[in-house]
């Protein structure tokens, strides 16, 4: 899973009928400081996570699948947990 | 996911097996605030609706198959929608 805090919200009504009603957050990854590093991911929401929040992004296929219970989703990045608190040495 | 913009369309004359009628556009990448980043590449449309110009957004990987019926294709970019709205927070430090 990658470390990110989410930065903005993506909408749109065309798109694959599995993304219908589906929340998308963009999702910038940071390091453990909280740092921005250049690179982010469009990620679906399912922990009601919001813009400012540190979260941590499944971004894997077939996790992504069984979160959703399907076998054939086009689905990578899930944002599965909020952060509270990360400690690095 | 990421953020891309539709440049330009692939019209293929022999097309893999499953491939047939699949419309090709080139995508150029953009970064977090839809400025151009790296090389465009070629993307599968799963929408069938996006056209040089389009704000899309597209998955990469095993997953962009999945996106196509059929799915078992030789596909590795595939746009999943067109973006409607895009917001960011001002000022995150990039």
């Amino acid at each position: 899973m990658i470390l990110g805090r989410v930065i903005g919200t993506i909408t749109s009504t065309i798109n694959h009928p599995f993304y219908d009603a589906k929340k998308m957050l963009v999702v910038e990854r940071i390091d453990a400081a909280g740092a921005p590093l250049s690179d982010y991911v469009i990620a679906i929401d399912t922990v009601d996570a919001g813009t400012g929040d540190r979260v941590f992004v499944l971004d894997e296929g077939n996790g992504a699948r069984q979160v959703f219970a399907s076998e054939d989703a086009p689905v990578r990045s899930v944002i599965v947990g909020i952060v509270d608190v990360v400690t690095a040495q | 996911m990421l953020l891309g913009r539709v440049v330009g369309t692939v019209v293929p004359c022999v097309v893999y097996e499953g491939l047939e009628g699949v419309p090709m556009l080139m995508v150029q990448p953009l970064d977090k605030k839809g400025a151009p980043k790296g090389v465009p590449l070629v993307a599968a449309d799963s929408t069938r609706m996006a056209g040089p110009g389009e704000f899309v957004y597209y998955e990469g990987g095993r997953e962009a198959a999945l996106a196509l019926d059929p799915w078992f294709v030789p596909v590795d970019h595939t746009i999943i929608g067109i973006v409607d709205t895009h917001q960011t927070v001002p000022g995150d430090g990039t």
